[in-house]
């Protein structure tokens, strides 16, 4: 009975180190500073600039979306995810490389969040060099939500 | 007329003498029927009794998935004190939850979540989430982010003696 516990034990250690250092590839963290945007400042680009609005694409779930986005903002799907990533890709594809793009998720802590990098990355290789990452520290919630930036709900 | 004014007097006396140095009562956590990933419907309300730990959670969430081997811990080492944790996953379908559910030897009842199950726990616009709820429905501790399994070890037994 001991070994058995041990043995799911181990598997399931195994399985969470493995899990781990796949993600760490696609970390937030690796995106740099220079191209993250804050929270304060998209809210000051748009409101200056309604007619120049970018395009905001939200790269995380649809059940957080729902809830609450950036109002004009579309969904895509958590780019983690090749479907994600495809829908992205399809997207964009007749779009500039140019075109202000700004990519948010917000569904873990910025340090943890699976989604924006691979999206920002697969727009860098489609040859967009305008692409912005919302920085947002904690999640949605906390960082646009409950500080009483424009928010909307539904699809 | 004189005994029944004392009568009401005292009677509103009692009532905010009650009020007042009453115990401070947690909110009923909101009920819901959701379908399970790998079984029949799942309402929350028919685990009162149990203390409940409500994971909202996500396949792709890596603070999610760091979580879930010391909940599959928990639930084993108190099941039998009544422990019972539902995990909600927020992922868009079941697709990725049910081989995952496998791959973590996940021991406790999965449901597939939305924005309005979300909505109704004031709003799940991260993840992770875990409510604690007592053995009456009534939610006692609310987690958001990555949480120690240390500290939810302490909060169930602390529940968990609570009858």
């Amino acid at each position: 009975m001991k070994i058995r516990l041990l043995l799911t034990k181990s598997v399931l250690a195994v399985a969470a180190a493995f899990l781990m250092v796949v993600q760490v590839a696609g970390q937030a963290t690796a995106i740099p500073a220079s191209r993250q945007v804050t929270p304060e400042d998209l809210v000051k680009l748009l409101q200056s600039s309604p007619e120049q609005k970018p395009l905001m694409i939200q790269v995380g779930s649809h059940v957080l979306y729902t809830q609450a986005h950036i109002p004009g903002s579309e969904y895509i799907g958590p780019a983690s995810t090749e479907a994600g990533l495809q829908q992205l890709r399809k997207r964009v594809a007749m779009l500039r490389r140019t075109q202000l793009i700004v990519l948010y998720c917000g569904c873990c802590p910025w340090s943890h969040c699976p989604n924006v990098e691979p999206a920002d990355n697969a727009l860098h290789k489609m040859g967009f060099r305008n692409v912005k990452i919302l920085y947002i520290a904690e999640n949605f919630g906390n960082d646009w939500v409950n500080k009483g930036y424009p928010t909307a709900k539904g699809d | 007329m004189l005994l029944l004014v004392l009568g009401l007097l005292w009677g509103r006396h009692m009532r905010s003498g009650t009020q007042a140095s009453g115990p401070k009562q947690h909110p009923l956590a909101p009920d819901f029927t959701l379908a399970q990933v790998n079984g029949p419907s799942l309402t929350l309300s028919s685990y009162r009794g149990h203390v409940v730990l409500l994971d909202f959670w996500a396949t792709w969430c890596v603070p999610c998935r760091e979580e879930i081997p010391h909940f599959v811990e928990l639930q084993d080492k108190f099941r039998a004190q009544g422990l019972q944790i539902i995990g909600v996953s927020m992922d868009d379908s079941a697709d990725p939850v049910r081989p995952f559910s496998q791959q973590f030897h996940m021991n406790y009842p999965i449901v597939m979540g939305n924005a309005k199950i979300g909505e109704q726990y004031g709003g799940v616009l991260g993840l992770p989430i875990a409510f604690l709820l007592d053995r009456d429905g009534r939610i006692t501790k609310k987690h958001i982010g990555a949480t120690p399994a240390e500290v939810f070890d302490k909060e169930i037994a602390t529940l968990l003696l609570k009858q």
